[in-house]
């Protein structure tokens, strides 16, 4: 056997091998959003290669369902968790990465420590502490929830981003006379584009994806958010909603989906970063 | 000679302030004899209250006569957790306690060597200069306190206490300080070691298996789309992107019904092509399988962008370099692409691991942990430590031995990222070290 078909038999298997997770990574997609268009109800009812197509389970989400209420939550809780997480986490990583002070060194080791502990431990003291400042079913306390979690890993992100960035130009600023707040919002902002954006993605989206915590603060159905709601359609009621449900996560879904694809890069460089810098 | 540095400091140490004063730092020695005064005055009895609340967690239990609340009782859960915040803030003190004593050891140096101390205005000066980070740093220290450390600190001290349904709730039961009854019990009472041993051995299964298992079909794909003669790589490349991108919870629960036993798609097929069904989530063994096969659908798109990333970034030359010598493309691959691609991906990897360990949303979505397994106690078949923990805090309310089991998983996390943290150049390079 020569070289020219040797080379034909292994890009024949590599287009098999592709096609094949091609169609296995479409089908599901592809079905889901079949399904959201299915005239039947059930799971049992949808098929691939429907009769033919309707939009009614999507009426049925805006009419039978709180569904336009749980994306309001949603969207809500994303927009000022994002604005809040990156405040909060940008100024910590300044502070750390441009300034030499006094119980720097422990605040950044205390950071690392944090982040490694799970979410959960300190679920039951969350509870009381929101309870008792009356910020239980509330949307703000778990905005508060999600903020404070952010710090840990997003603040040792940036800041090593920030270390990378050159000094002399804050220097040349404070020559000019420059004062703190100045160079921070004039020179280091506008440099810090890419960084900026993966923080308040990233902070956008993890809303959108959490159950946990948004199970364990907000607890009367209006408050509720897509994933929370999302979840007990399909596993409350012995699936006899599969159809709106496909309908809900089709919704949920575009959006996000095409927010990860616009800032795919960003993603990918943001982690290799924060991986390789600490 | 009587040194002024040891008199200011002894001052200082007797009451705040008094060394200032003796400085003649009239306005700094006044606030600081103020600050103590006034803790003295308003704080000293809470403080007291709280410690006694912290230690003994209540001593009434709540009466009722005739179903009515006649006395409401101690509340042991909010007693500890005024205690604990008593308690940090009592440690801020003793740190500001400790500065004013230094403050006037230090001032009392400078005259020792005929130096004039800092007057206020020179002070305030300072601290506005030096102040800035501080005032940065501020909201996310005030976060980090209340909403990370202070529940890691309660989450860890219900370790050691019998908090629990269903007779150590309050308000209407008190809770107890039990020291390390719940770990014992966790590794020797039947009931919880034999949940505990079985839920932490496959939880260290599925995390070993799971990560690895997408790594390396991610590196099977990026080398397969990395191939010079394959077309078409943007087009192949976004449709595997897409489990990445899609919402984890949404592919998870949608996973969730095409692997239905009795209704689902899958079990369908097989059925019209002939075969029985497969009992996907019934059977712990396909639960498991299920499980795995999931998990590589939503992996492995990002491992696969990752590597492709690093493995346009080799040089070149080291492949022509391999050719010129003869090698194989099999040589090439596991002598010159594996071993950069391994070595800069390890880090990742281990977060990876460590995030499959407490991969919650998976497990939870897909099985909810089930199928029923009758030797466990209140875990199913696939439940790993996090949602184990998850069903023994909401579920159960068995907060103590959930404790127990968050601290193992806390030494686990942590023993894998110490060990990765001190492996990348972060670590050595990081002036914090140096400083």
């Amino acid at each position: 056997m020569n070289m020219v078909w040797r080379e034909r038999i292994t890009l024949l298997i590599i287009y098999t091998i592709l096609t094949a997770t091609a169609i296995a990574i479409i089908y599901p997609v592809l079905w889901v959003i079949m399904g959201s268009l299915n005239p039947g109800d059930t799971l049992s009812a949808t098929k691939l290669l429907p009769d033919k197509l309707t939009f009614k389970h999507f009426e049925r989400l805006w009419s039978g369902t709180e569904y336009v209420l749980w994306y309001k939550n949603t969207l809500f809780i994303a927009f000022w968790n994002m604005i809040l997480s990156t405040f909060l986490v940008v100024t910590a990583a300044y502070a750390f990465s441009r300034y030499r002070f006094p119980g720097r060194r422990q605040g950044l080791m205390a950071m690392l420590v944090l982040q490694m502990f799970p979410g959960f431990m300190g679920m039951i003291a969350i509870y009381i502490l929101l309870l008792q400042l009356n910020l239980l079913d509330n949307h703000w306390g778990l905005i508060l929830v999600y903020a404070g979690g952010s710090i840990p890993f997003g603040a040792w992100l940036v800041k090593g981003y920030f270390d990378a960035l050159p000094r002399s130009l804050e220097e040349a600023a404070k020559l000019d006379g420059a004062g703190n707040l100045t160079i921070f919002f004039k020179v280091m902002m506008p440099l810090s584009k890419p960084i900026l954006v993966f923080v308040a993605v990233s902070n956008f989206i993890g809303p959108w994806m959490d159950f946990i915590f948004a199970r364990l603060v907000l607890r009367s159905d209006e408050k509720k958010t897509l994933a929370v709601g999302l979840f007990e359609m399909v596993t409350g009621r012995g699936n006899t909603e599969f159809t709106t449900f496909a309908a809900g996560a089709v919704l949920v879904a575009v959006p996000i989906t095409i927010l990860f694809l616009l800032f795919q890069k960003h993603l990918v460089e943001g982690l290799k970063a924060g991986a390789n810098k600490g | 000679m009587k040194s002024k540095a040891k008199v200011g400091a002894l001052l200082s140490l007797l009451f705040m302030g008094l060394g200032q004063l003796y400085h003649r730092q009239f306005a700094k020695g006044i606030f600081l004899l103020l600050l103590e005064a006034y803790v003295l005055i308003f704080w000293s009895l809470p403080f007291q209250w709280a410690m006694w609340g912290l230690t003994t967690l209540g001593e009434t239990p709540q009466i009722r006569k005739a179903g009515r609340i006649v006395y409401p009782g101690d509340h042991s859960i909010f007693l500890m957790i005024e205690g604990i915040i008593y308690l940090i803030a009592f440690l801020l003190f003793i740190w500001i306690y400790y500065l004013n004593i230094r403050d006037a050891y230090k001032t009392g140096k400078i005259r020792d060597e005929g130096g004039v101390p800092n007057n206020i205005k020179q002070t305030l000066r300072n601290i506005w200069e030096n102040g800035f980070p501080y005032v940065m740093l501020t909201p996310a220290v005030l976060f980090t306190a209340f909403l990370t450390i202070l529940p890691l600190i309660f989450g860890i001290a219900i370790a050691f206490t019998n908090y629990s349904g269903p007779n150590y709730l309050p308000p209407k039961n008190l809770v107890d300080w039990v020291g390390f009854k719940s770990f014992v019990d966790l590794f020797q009472l039947k009931t919880w070691s034999r949940t505990f041993y079985g839920v932490f051995i496959w939880t260290f299964i599925w995390a070993i298996i799971s990560t690895i298992s997408i790594y390396f079909v991610g590196m099977l794909f990026a080398s397969l789309l990395g191939h010079r003669k394959i077309r078409f790589k943007r087009f192949w490349r976004a449709i595997f992107i897409l489990p990445w991108a899609v919402p984890g919870f949404i592919s998870t629960l949608i996973m969730r019904n095409i692997f239905n036993g009795e209704f689902g798609p899958l079990n369908k097929y097989l059925q019209v092509i002939g075969f029985d069904p497969i009992p996907w989530f019934s059977d712990p063994f396909w639960a498991k399988m299920t499980l795995f096969m999931v998990n590589l659908w939503l992996g492995f798109p990002f491992w696969m962008l990752l590597m492709s990333g690093v493995m346009t970034s080799i040089d070149k030359e080291l492949y022509e370099a391999a050719e010129v010598d003869g090698a194989t493309a099999w040589q090439k691959f596991w002598k010159i692409m594996f071993p950069i691609v391994v070595f800069s991906t390890t880090p990742l990897l281990i977060m990876g691991f460590a995030g499959n360990f407490n991969n919650f949303g998976l497990i939870y979505f897909l099985t909810s942990g089930g199928p029923v397994n009758p030797d466990y106690t209140y875990a199913g078949s696939t439940d790993i430590l996090i949602t184990w923990l998850y069903k023994l805090t909401l579920e159960q309310n068995k907060f103590n031995i959930a404790s127990v089991v968050s601290i193992l998983i806390f030494i686990v996390v942590a023993a894998l990222s110490i060990y990765n943290f001190r492996r990348t150049r972060a670590f050595r390079e990081e002036d914090m070290m140096s400083q």
